[in-house]
């Protein structure tokens, strides 16, 4: 491997690959990828189902296909790929350590962007009590046993969560033969949203045919060997149920792979728990930008693409003029928000009204009215009919001349 | 058909009966060690605080005290030899009450008395020094600078691959279900449901079942109480937070929840103390995780912070008594170790020594053999060079840079080496004791399929069966492995 290079890109999922894609297009001369995993793709090569592409390839694929697609694309456009290769520390500004099977050494690039994507919180970091049998997966987890490795699951499953990913779970049990006895949420209302229109159909008579359990926690996990039921609460009257089954799910609560980037001392944001960037996907450190999920948990595989190819832009204009904003203002939210992103703010936005900004709420408001202050002033409202938990809402960038980079950071909440 | 006569048969491979192995594999001896799961350190020794205590808090004059200062003397040359991952951290024990420090001579003189003799009584401004993200509101602390960290997998594995290769017969599956004197003969039948094995000598070391072993000798000289200790592990974020083991002041009952660093890069919380009835319920509770989280925020704020990366239960052997249950009945040429209580992985080698003693006054000839192989573990800790930093051994085997688990930087190379190393890893949770893998906080997301592909090929064993969905599948072991380099090929 050349261990200098122009972009260094850590991670060949849909952003990285993307954004080397489109750093090629523009003309940067050399374009390095490095992936942990043994093959390019990332999460979409397990996810052999439809529903991948439209938004950024204007056409509808899998998950397989789609990361074969930006595999072969990426080869084609001569980005130079290493896979099973796997970055373990920062060696200065913008060199990292990396180990393959062809030894250890050290990349240095004129700008690292980091695309190192997402992790679904597990059964421990839920703090799920019980016994700890086999039979618990991760969407993930479930995902490369039925379509990576083809080993057995089980019979009747239990998924946590009742969001789009969930769907996913639903769909890769199925294939498996499993049947899907419940799916459950701490919430009033499922969260599945649809965002792509074709195939709407059949995911209606899908979702139509799944009980879901509103208004639940799991609240332990029962069994010796193998999973044998689990115990379920209803907030609402406090009743228990228990729900014989031997695989359980946990779903969604994405947690960004952040553990480049925070080793690197890149301000973190406290909410998302990705590196806090601008709308120019630069992080806080001069050179190192960051785009797709390692952002936020997480959006479709085209949101990630999309960014990786804008983080490739914003890249390019690095190479060019090598400017870099000193001052960054963090946007700080109030809860029932959950997060905003980008989270900074800098002379590159203010400059760029036409950004926009993603928000998600952690519970379901009606009629809710966003507003956005700094200090005492008020900057901008917008008032939506529905917010729910799990989809992501977007506002625009009218407001950003009125801010003062200066000032105190802008808030954004829900009027009372 | 003549059923072979072991001279010695050891009940139980947790770090207890493993150390004992080790011990008699020295001297010309045939010796077998029985364990019902099917991996050792399964019981009490994987599920613990994972500390390798000095002993200064054991109450003085007890035979705990003195084996675990013994211990302490065999384990400093053992544990590095072995390549046991171990940090040398030293523990701040801080007392939060004006009573509790109140208490502090007593401790240092207690330890002073039994060996421990470079405790010091800390003021508060040097607990904070020491530990400054600690809760404000320290009344001071006692320096323990021995007081260290271990790795409570490797520990009984270094043992166990130590008597193998010295000539120990180890059979895993075995759950002894009942033993009989066989007096004319001078011999002792051991048996599990389908098995049993004929020992001149037997040694108890069943840990959470020593009572019920003893019983089937006709002794009921103590009654084993599971002791459930909940933990939590935090992720290695975490590890920055705290320089040392930071203590509570013990109590009768329990030595309180700590705070830890673990050899593999994380922050420990626990345990627990709650007497069961039950011998397996190492089942987490909402209760228990709940005190958990706000002790640990009452003492260290930030780490609650911090991602959980995994929780878990273990039992300790407590009994109705304060001491170790060590006892030779020369005439049943039986020796029951029972009541190691919590500190078993500290106490293990003085242990195995008095047992050794103890078979030796019973009439046992201990006549040394040429030579003891020694024993060299991989090293899973983050004090010492892992492979995936090697150059040496990549270049040597390139499966040593093919990382398989990201979280924890376990390679293909190490993984197969576990399944292939003289005490084999068969399970699981077997592979990931003795690697770290799927132990790091994606708990599997991304590994856990291809390890249970690699330990399904590499053992010849079927899927359902690892998964514990099928207890009547192929369990058995491959004796041609087709490959042991397959995973790079693809």
């Amino acid at each position: 491997m050349t261990p200098e290079t122009d972009v260094l890109i850590v991670g060949a999922g849909p952003a990285g690959l993307a954004a080397a894609i489109e750093l090629k297009r523009q003309g940067v001369a050399n374009v390095t990828v490095v992936e942990r995993e043994p093959e390019v793709g990332g999460i979409p090569r397990f996810c052999a189902h439809t529903g991948f592409g439209l938004q950024d390839l204007h056409r509808l694929l899998s998950g397989p296909s789609y990361a074969r697609y930006y595999a072969a694309q990426a080869k084609a456009v001569g980005v130079d790929l290493h896979t099973a290769t796997t970055i373990t520390g920062w060696e200065g500004e913008r060199s990292l350590a990396y180990t393959s099977p062809d030894g250890i050494g050290t990349l240095t690039a004129k700008a690292i962007l980091l695309a190192t994507g997402v992790r679904e919180r597990p059964r421990p970091a839920r703090l799920i009590p019980g016994t700890r049998p086999h039979g618990v997966f991760t969407t993930g987890a479930l995902q490369r046993f039925v379509y990576e490795r083809h080993l057995p699951v089980g019979k009747k499953a239990v998924i946590v969560g009742a969001e789009a990913v969930s769907l996913s779970a639903v769909m890769t049990l199925r294939e498996a033969g499993l049947e899907v006895v419940a799916l459950l949420t701490e919430h009033p209302h499922h969260q599945l949203y649809f965002p792509y229109s074709l195939g709407k159909f059949w995911l209606l008579d899908l979702i139509r045919r799944t009980p879901i359990l509103t208004s639940t926690r799991l609240r332990r996990i029962m069994g010796t060997r193998r999973v044998e039921a689990v115990e379920v609460l209803h907030t609402a009257d406090g009743r228990t149920e228990t729900i014989p089954c031997d695989t359980v799910v946990f779903t969604g609560d994405w947690i960004p792979e952040n553990e480049i980037a925070r080793s690197g001392g890149l301000i973190i944001d406290r909410h998302t728990l990705g590196p806090q960037v601008d709308g120019g996907h630069r992080t806080s450190r001069k050179g190192i930008f960051a785009a797709g999920n390692l952002l936020r948990g997480a959006e479709s595989a085209a949101t990630s693409a999309l960014e990786g190819r804008a983080a490739a832009r914003e890249i390019v204009r690095f190479l060019t003029d090598g400017r870099w904003p000193d001052v960054r203002l963090p946007i700080a939210v109030e809860a029932p928000i959950a997060w905003v992103y980008p989270n900074t703010l800098t002379a590159f936005d203010i400059a760029s009204p036409r950004r926009t900004f993603d928000f998600r709420v952690q519970t379901f408001v009606e009629g809710a009215t966003v507003q956005i202050r700094q200090g005492t002033k008020h900057l901008y409202s917008r008032t939506f009919r529905h917010l729910g938990p799990n989809e992501t809402m977007h506002l625009d960038g009218r407001w950003l001349a009125q801010v003062a980079l200066d000032g105190e950071p802008p808030v954004l909440s829900v009027e009372a | 058909m003549t059923q072979e006569i072991y001279d010695v048969a050891i009940i139980g491979a947790g770090v207890v009966g493993t150390a004992i192995a080790r011990e008699l594999s020295r001297y010309q001896l045939s010796t077998v060690l029985l364990e019902a799961n099917p991996d050792v350190g399964q019981g009490t020794t994987k599920a613990n605080t994972a500390i390798w205590h000095t002993g200064y808090d054991a109450k003085n004059g007890t035979l705990e005290a003195r084996l675990l200062r013994r211990s302490r003397a065999l384990m400093e040359k053992f544990v590095p030899e072995a390549g046991v991952p171990v940090e040398m951290l030293g523990g701040v024990l801080v007392a939060w009450t004006e009573e509790q420090r109140d208490r502090l001579p007593a401790l240092r003189e207690r330890a002073f008395k039994n060996g421990v003799t470079d405790v010091r009584i800390l003021s508060p401004e040097e607990v904070y020094e020491m530990e400054p993200n600690l809760q404000e509101g320290a009344w001071g602390g006692l320096y323990v600078p021995g007081e260290s960290i271990i790795c409570p997998f490797t520990l009984p594995l270094a043992f166990a691959t130590q008597a193998v290769l010295n000539g120990v017969e180890l059979k895993v599956n075995f759950p002894v279900r009942n033993v009989h004197l066989e007096e004319k003969e001078g011999t002792t039948v051991v048996e599990s449901e389908d098995e049993s094995v004929r020992c001149r000598y037997l040694i108890n070391a069943a840990g959470l079942y020593s009572d019920e072993i003893d019983g089937m000798l006709g002794h009921h000289d103590f009654t084993v109480t599971p002791r459930r200790g909940e933990l939590i592990v935090f992720d290695k974020f975490a590890r920055s937070l705290i320089n040392h083991v930071i203590l509570p002041v013990p109590t009768p009952l329990t030595k309180g929840v700590l705070i830890s660093p673990t050899v593999y890069g994380n922050v420990l919380l626990g345990p627990t103390a709650e007497n069961l009835d039950d011998k397996t319920n190492t089942a987490t509770s909402e209760a228990g995780l709940q005190t958990l989280l706000e002790k640990g925020r009452a003492i260290l704020p930030a780490l609650l912070e911090e991602e959980v990366t995994a929780t878990y239960a273990g039992l300790r052997a407590a009994t109705e008594h304060s001491d170790y249950q060590i006892r030779l009945h020369a005439d049943q040429r039986y020796v029951c170790v029972g009541g190691i209580r919590s500190t078993g992985v500290s106490s293990c080698m003085g242990i195995a020594e008095y047992v050794r003693e103890l078979l030796e006054q019973a009439g046992v000839t201990m006549v040394p053999k040429p030579t003891f192989k020694p024993v060299k573990m991989p090293y899973i800790g983050e004090a010492g060079q892992r492979p995936y930093r090697n150059p040496a051994m990549i270049a040597e085997n390139p499966d040593y840079g093919r990382v398989i688990c990201h979280c924890e930087k376990v390679t293909l190379g190490e993984i197969l080496d576990a399944i292939h190393s003289p005490v084999p890893a068969r399970t699981l949770d077997g592979i990931r004791r003795r690697t770290r893998v799927m132990q790091g906080r994606c708990q599997g997301f991304n590994c856990r399929a291809t390890i249970v592909d690699i330990l399904a090929r590499e053992t010849g064993q079927d899927p359902k069966f690892l998964l514990a969905q099928d207890d009547k599948a192929r369990a058995g072991v491959n004796p041609h492995p087709q490959s042991s380099r397959g995973e790079g090929a693809k």
